[in-house]
C-alpha cells in the first residue's frame, strides 16, 4: 500500500510531541510525515523560555535531538508558514509557495499573544513574550533602556517581569484587574502575592487601564491610564493573555468556538474528520488549555486515533505550581469553590507572607482544590489527595499547618500515596512507574531516577516528591549509601573535614588535628594511600593553611603539589606563574621570555590567560623560580587543587561596551583567593558587560558587570561536561559580592566530595540553587559568620609557596633527580617542532637513542 | 631501625645517602651502577624498587605517594597512578607487570643499596 501523507502545521511543543509519538509508534511505515514550522528553529521548550535570560541557550531549550527528523524521514519546511488549507482538494499551501496534499492534517498552531487595542501599541519599544525571537528582540532593546513595563499581571506577565528585572531594568507590572494572577488566585492571595513581589523590587500597579502609549523621538516614552495617571517607561511588553491561532481553520470553515479556538471532539478531530487540532489552538468542551501537559495528552490521543487505536481526551487538570520572582504560587482543582456546596478554608499569614486556601466538598471529606501563595511545599501532596479523593482528616486545616504534636502528617507522605498516583504531571509518571524503575534498574541516585523515568524533568514541581519517594524506597530496600573515602577511613571527605575542623574548637592543643598521622591514628587505620593522603592534605590546608612541604605534609601531596609544578608525560614539569586577571606588564613578559630561553622551555599561552613554560627538570625548578620571584612573580598554583585563575576582559577601562572595571575586580579576587585549597580546582572569570567575553558563565564562580553592580554566577564548568553557571544573586556591590563568594567557596570546601568540581557538587545538592541561596544569602544554616572567618584566616595566612621553598635550603634538597648525584635524568629526550622543544614520542625515542652510548 | 636484609653474601653495598635525607613516608631516587633506584621510607621500613614506571615510560616512581593496600606496602605512580607492591615490585593493578626490586639497608644512619639486583 502506498504511504499516505500526514501533514502537521506548527512545530511547537505539541506539534513536536505528536511527531515524536507517531515515530515511536512506527507509523513512518504507513505515513509520510510532513511539517510546516513557522519559526526559524525546530520545537523548543517554551515552558522554560525565560531560562533564555538566565544563560540557557537554544541548544539547551531544544526538544529535538539533532538529526532526529532527518533520521526518521520527517519532511520539515523550516521558517515556512502554512497560509491556506483547501479542504476540497485536500492540500495545504505555504508562504514559500509549496503546496502539499494531505490524507490527514493536524493543526498544532498554538496561540499568539493578545495585544489590547491601545493607541500607540505598535510603537518602537513594544514587545510580546512568546518565542525565542521575541526574547532576543527584548534583550537587545533592553540594553538601551532603564525602565520596563509589563502590561498584564498574569502568570506569564510576572515571569516576563522577572526577566526584565534580571536584564537590569526598573520593572513595573500593570494589571487591569484588581489583583495579580486573576485566573489562578483570589483577592486575598493576590494581595499577598503583590506584597511579596513588591518586596523584591518590582512595582505593581493593579486596576490600571492603559489608554495610550506615547512615543518621543520614535520610541516608547510613557503610558497614560484611565484614571489620568501616567508612567514613564522605555519599553513595554504585552502579556495580556493568549488567543488561539485559528485563522487557517476559520478560513476553511472548520467549526470555531464563540470566543475562538478550533472545536474538537474527544478524539481531537475537528468538524472535518480528516483534520485534527491539538494543543493551545484546540477548543475542547468550550475550554482552551493554555498549558503544555493537556496539549501533550491531546498529541497522544490524536496519534492513537490516526494509527487506528481508540483513545479519548477527556479534559485535563489545570493545576499549576510556579515560582514567580522567588515567590511560590500554586493553584489546583476548583480553586474558586465553584462546585455547589463547596466550602473554603483559608489561612493567611501576613508576617510569613503566606496565604493558603483549601476548597472542600459539603461534608469536608474530600479536597476539591486550593490556592497556595508564599509556601507551596504541600502542593504535590495536596494534589494527590484531590486526585485520589482520599478521605480528609477531621481537621483539614492540619494539612496546611505544621503538625500539631510532632511527626509529619501521614496523609501527605509520599509512601502512603496509592501506586497509581500521578507524581509528575508534565510527563505523566505514576508512583509505581518510579518505584519499578528504582527496583528494576537498581537505581541509587536521584539523577538516574529522573533520567530513567523523566519524572521531574518538566516544570520541576514534583522534584521534592520524587526525592522523598526515592529516599523512602532506598531506605526500604535497606540500602545504605556509603561514601567512604578509601579503606583507611570509614568517613566521607565531608565528615573528615568536619573532624579536622571541629578539632579546632575543642579545648587543649593536644585535641587539634594538624597532621595526617594524627588523623589516621584517631579516625583511620593502616598507612594511608594515594586517595586519602592528598585528600587529607587538602583538608588540612583548607583548615590550617600551613606550608604544604613541611615534613609532616610533604609525603601526602600528589606529585604536582609535592614539587609545586605540573608533571608532564616524560616526568619533567611545567611552570605557571600567577598573572592575576591576565594583566601583565611588558617587563614581566620579557622576564618570562628570558627565563624560557635560558632554560630552553617550551612556551604556550594557557586558556586561563597566563603563560605555561614546559620541560623543566626537577633540579631546574628552584633556579627558574628564583628568577621569577626576583621579577615579582609568584606561584600560580596551576599544580594544586586550588584557585587557578580569575580571567577577565578589559571591561570599562578600554572596551567601549564595558560598564564596570572587570579587570580590577578580577585582580582583586585572584589575589584574595590565591592559594586557597579546595576539593578540586576552582576557576573564575569576570566580564565587564553582558557580552561576556571572559566566559564567566563557564566558571566555578563567574561575575558579570551590570549597570548597577555585579551579577554572581556559580557552579559552571567547562571541561569534560560543560555546564552553565547559574545566577546566585544580581546587582551586588563589591563588598556583598566578595562576602557571597567567601561563603560560597567555604561552603563548597566544607561539603564537597574529594575531586568534585562545583558543578557536580551542585548537581547533587538537594534543593539546588534555592537551597544555596538560602544558605549563602539568607544564612539559613547560621554558619555564614564562621565561613567568612575561615576565609579571612585563609586570606591572612597566604604565603607564596615558591618563595617559602627557595628560601629554605633543606626544602631545596628535594629538588634533585638523584639523591646521590647532580646528574639529570638521561631518559628525557627532546625533539624540535615549530622552533621549540617537546618530549620525543616513543617511536622517535627509539630512533634517537640508536648509536648513543 | 631494622632494614630489609635479604642480602646474600655476594652483595656489595653502596651507600647512597643519609637516612635523614629521606623524609618519613616519602621516596628518593638514587643512581646505583647507572641504574635508577627508587628508595622509600615507610614507617620503620626501607624499600627499593626501580625508578622506571613501565606505564608512563618515565623515571618517576620515587615521586609517588606511599601507603598500603590491605596491609601490603605500595607506591602509586605519580603519572597514571598504578600501584606497585614495594616488597615484590608487582603491579597491584595489573598482574602481568612488575618492576625490579633491590635490597636496601641502614648502616650507621646511612642508606645502602645492594649492588646486585635480587
Ligand atoms: C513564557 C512562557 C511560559 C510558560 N510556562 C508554562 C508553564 O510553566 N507550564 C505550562 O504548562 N505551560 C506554560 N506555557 C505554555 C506552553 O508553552 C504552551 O502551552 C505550549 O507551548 C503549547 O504548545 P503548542 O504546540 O500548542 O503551541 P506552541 O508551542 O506555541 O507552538 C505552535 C507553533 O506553531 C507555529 N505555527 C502557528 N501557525 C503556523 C502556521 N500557519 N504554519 C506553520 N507554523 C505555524 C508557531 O510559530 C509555533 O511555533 C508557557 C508559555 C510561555 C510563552
Ligand atoms: C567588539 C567586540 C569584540 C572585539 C573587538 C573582540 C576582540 C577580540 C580579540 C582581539 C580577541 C583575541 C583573539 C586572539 O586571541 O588572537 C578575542 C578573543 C576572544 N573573544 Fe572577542 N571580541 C569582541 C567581542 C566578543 C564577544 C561579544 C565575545 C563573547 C560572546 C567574545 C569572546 C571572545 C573569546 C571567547 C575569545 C578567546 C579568548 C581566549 O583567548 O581564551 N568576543 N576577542
Ligand atoms: S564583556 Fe563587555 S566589557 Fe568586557 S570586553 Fe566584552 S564587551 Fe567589553
Amino acid at each position: 500500500m502506498a504511504k499516505q501523507n500526514l501533514v502537521v502545521i506548527g512545530n511547537g511543543m505539541v506539534g513536536h510531541k505528536f511527531l515524536d509519538r507517531m515515530i515511536a509508534k512506527g507509523a513512518t511505515q504507513n505515513w509520510n510525515l510532513i511539517t510546516f514550522c513557522e519559526e526559524p528553529r525546530v520545537a523548543y521548550d517554551r515552558v522554560n523560555l525565560s531560562g533564555f535570560f538566565n544563560g540557557k541557550t537554544e541548544a539547551d531549550l531544544t526538544l529535538v535531538e539533532p538529526e532526529f527528523y532527518q533520521n526518521n524521514g520527517v519532511q520539515m519546511y523550516m521558517g515556512d508558514r502554512a497560509i491556506k488549507i483547501d479542504r476540497d482538494r485536500k492540500c495545504v499551501t505555504s508562504a514559500n509557495g509549496i503546496t502539499i496534499s494531505y490524507d490527514k492534517l493536524v493543526l498544532a498552531t498554538g496561540s499568539y499573544p493578545f495585544v489590547p487595542p491601545i493607541e500607540g501599541k505598535d510603537a518602537e519599544g513594544t514587545f510580546v513574550y512568546r518565542t525565542i525571537c521575541d526574547l532576543e528582540a527584548i534583550a537587545a532593546y533592553a540594553k538601551t533602556c532603564r525602565v520596563g513595563v509589563v502590561i498584564g499581571g498574569g502568570l506569564l506577565g510576572l515571569e516576563c517581569a522577572n526577566a526584565l528585572k534580571n536584564l537590569g531594568l526598573e520593572t513595573h507590572v500593570v494589571e487591569f484587574m484588581p489583583r495579580l494572577m486573576p485566573v489562578q488566585v483570589d483577592d486575598a492571595g493576590g494581595l499577598i502575592l503583590k506584597r511579596e513581589i513588591e518586596a523584591i523590587g518590582v512595582s505593581v500597579h493593579t486596576q490600571k487601564s492603559t489608554t495610550k502609549i506615547v512615543s518621543e523621538n520614535g520610541r516608547v516614552h510613557r503610558m497614560t491610564f484611565a484614571d489620568d495617571t501616567e508612567l514613564q517607561t522605555d519599553m513595554i511588553v504585552f502579556s495580556a493573555g493568549i488567543r488561539p491561532r485559528d485563522d487557517l481553520a476559520r478560513d476553511c470553515d472548520l467549526m470555531i468556538g464563540d470566543r475562538g479556538g478550533i472545536v474538537i471532539n474527544p478524539a481531537c478531530q475537528t468538524s472535518d474528520p480528516d483534520i485534527y487540532a491539538i494543543g493551545e489552538c484546540a477548543l475542547h468542551q468550550n475550554q482552551i488549555y493554555g498549558l503544555v501537559n493537556p496539549g501533550y495528552v491531546m498529541a497522544g490521543v490524536a496519534a492513537d486515533n490516526i494509527c487506528g487505536v481508540d483513545s479519548r481526551f477527556d479534559g485535563a487538570d489545570m493545576s499549576t505550581k510556579l515560582k514567580l520572582l522567588g515567590v511560590d504560587v500554586a493553584s489546583f482543582g476548583d480553586a474558586f469553590a465553584k462546585t455547589s456546596g463547596a466550602r473554603e478554608l483559608t489561612i493567611s499569614d501576613a508576617i510569613q507572607g503566606t496565604y493558603k486556601k483549601l476548597v472542600v466538598d459539603e461534608t469536608a471529606t474530600t479536597l476539591l482544590g486550593g490556592i497556595l501563595v508564599g509556601d507551596a511545599s504541600a502542593y504535590g501532596s495536596l494534589l494527590q489527595l484531590m486526585h485520589n479523593k482520599t478521605a480528609l482528616p477531621p481537621h483539614p486545616e492540619d494539612l496546611l499547618l505544621p503538625p500539631r504534636s510532632g511527626g509529619e502528617n501521614a496523609l501527605l507522605r509520599v509512601e502512603n500515596f496509592p501506586d497509581a498516583a500521578q507524581i509528575c504531571s508534565c510527563n505523566n509518571v505514576s508512583k509505581s512507574d518510579i518505584c519499578n524503575a528504582i527496583r528494576d534498574n537498581g537505581l541509587t541516585d536521584l539523577a538516574s531516577v529522573k533520567q530513567c523515568t523523566k519524572a521531574g524533568t518538566g516544570c520541576g514541581g514534583c522534584v521534592p516528591l520524587v526525592t522523598d519517594l526515592f529516599k523512602a524506597k532506598l531506605k526500604q530496600a535497606g540500602i545504605e549509601v556509603k561514601n567512604h573515602l578509601c579503606e583507611h577511613f570509614a568517613y566521607s571527605r565531608q565528615e573528615l573535614y568536619h573532624l579536622v575542623r571541629s578539632s579546632v574548637s575543642s579545648q587543649g592543643e593536644s585535641q587539634q588535628i594538624h597532621t595526617f598521622d594524627q588523623l589516621l591514628q584517631r579516625h583511620g587505620q593502616g598507612k594511608g594511600c594515594e586517595i586519602c593522603k592528598p585528600a587529607a592534605a587538602s583538608i588540612l590546608a583548607s583548615v590550617w593553611n600551613e606550608y604544604i612541604l613541611n615534613p609532616p605534609h610533604a609525603g601526602l601531596q600528589d606529585t604536582n603539589d609535592a614539587f609545586l609544578a605540573n608533571i608532564q608525560r616524560d616526568g619533567t614539569y611545567s611552570v605557571v606563574p600567577r598573572v592575576p586577571g591576565g594583566e601583565i606588564t611588558p617587563d614581566q613578559l620579557i622576564v618570562l621570555g628570558e627565563v624560557a630561553k635560558e632554560f630552553n622551555l617550551y612556551s604556550k599561552i594557557t586558556g586561563g590567560q597566563r603563560i605555561d613554560l614546559f620541560g623543566a627538570r626537577v633540579d631546574q625548578l628552584p633556579h627558574i623560580w628564583a628568577r621569577l620571584i626576583e621579577a615579582g612573580f609568584e606561584s600560580g598554583h596551576a599544580y594544586g587543587k586550588a584557585l587557578r585563575t580569575v580571567k577577565s576582559c578589559v571591561g570599562s577601562t578600554w572596551c567601549r561596551f564595558g560598564v564596570q572595571d572587570s579587570t580590577s575586580l578580577a585582580i582583586a579576587l585572584e589575589l584574595r583567593y590565591r592559594g586557597l585549597r579546595a576539593p578540586h580546582k576552582i576557576k573564575s572569570a569576570v566580564s565587564g558587560c553582558t557580552r561576556e567575553c571572559a566566559e564567566a558563565q563557564s566558571k566555578d564562580f563567574g561575575i558579570i558587570a551590570t549597570e548597577k553592580g555585579w551579577n554572581l554566577y556559580i557552579c559552571g564548568n567547562g571541561g569534560m561536561k560543560p555546564q552553565h553557571a547559574q545566577l546566585l544573586a544580581a546587582d551586588l556591590d563589591k563588598e556583598t559580592l566578595i562576602r557571597y563568594i567567601d561563603r560560597f567557596l567555604m561552603f563548597y570546601i566544607r561539603t564537597a566530595n574529594r575531586l568534585e568540581r562545583t558543578a557536580t557538587w551542585f548537581n547533587k545538592l538537594e534543593g539546588g540553587m534555592e537551597y544555596l541561596q538560602q544558605v549563602i544569602i539568607e544564612d539559613s544554616l547560621g554558619i555564614c559568620a564562621e565561613l567568612e572567618a575561615e576565609m579571612a584566616h585563609q586570606v591572612a595566612t597566604y604565603d607564596c609557596e615558591w618563595k617559602a621553598t627557595i628560601n629554605d635550603p633543606r626544602k631545596l634538597q628535594r629538588f634533585r633527580h638523584f639523591v646521590n648525584s647532580d646528574q639529570s635524568d638521561p631518559n628525557v629526550i627532546r625533539v624540535e617542532e615549530r622552533g621549540q622543544l617537546r618530549p620525543a614520542y616513543e617511536h622517535e625515542r627509539q630512533l634517537l637513542t640508536i648509536g648513543q652510548p | 631501625m631494622q632494614a630489609i636484609t635479604n642480602q646474600s653474601t655476594a652483595t656489595r653495598w653502596i651507600t647512597v645517602c643519609a637516612l635523614n635525607d629521606i623524609l618519613p613516608d616519602t621516596g628518593v631516587c638514587a643512581l646505583v651502577n647507572n641504574q635508577q633506584v627508587a628508595i622509600f621510607r615507610v614507617g620503620e621500613e626501607l624499600y627499593a624498587i626501580a625508578n622506571y614506571d613501565p606505564f608512563s615510560n618515565a623515571n618517576v616512581l620515587s615521586r609517588g605517594i606511599v601507603g598500603d593496600r590491605n596491609g601490603i606496602p605500595k607506591v602509586a605512580s605519580p603519572v597514571y597512578k598504578q600501584n606497585f607492591n614495594l616488597a615484590t615490585g608487582e603491579c597491584l593493578d595489573n598482574a602481568e607487570i612488575s618492576v625490579p626490586t633491590f635490597s636496601v639497608r641502614v648502616m650507621d644512619q646511612q642508606v645502602q643499596v645492594g649492588a646486585t639486583q635480587i
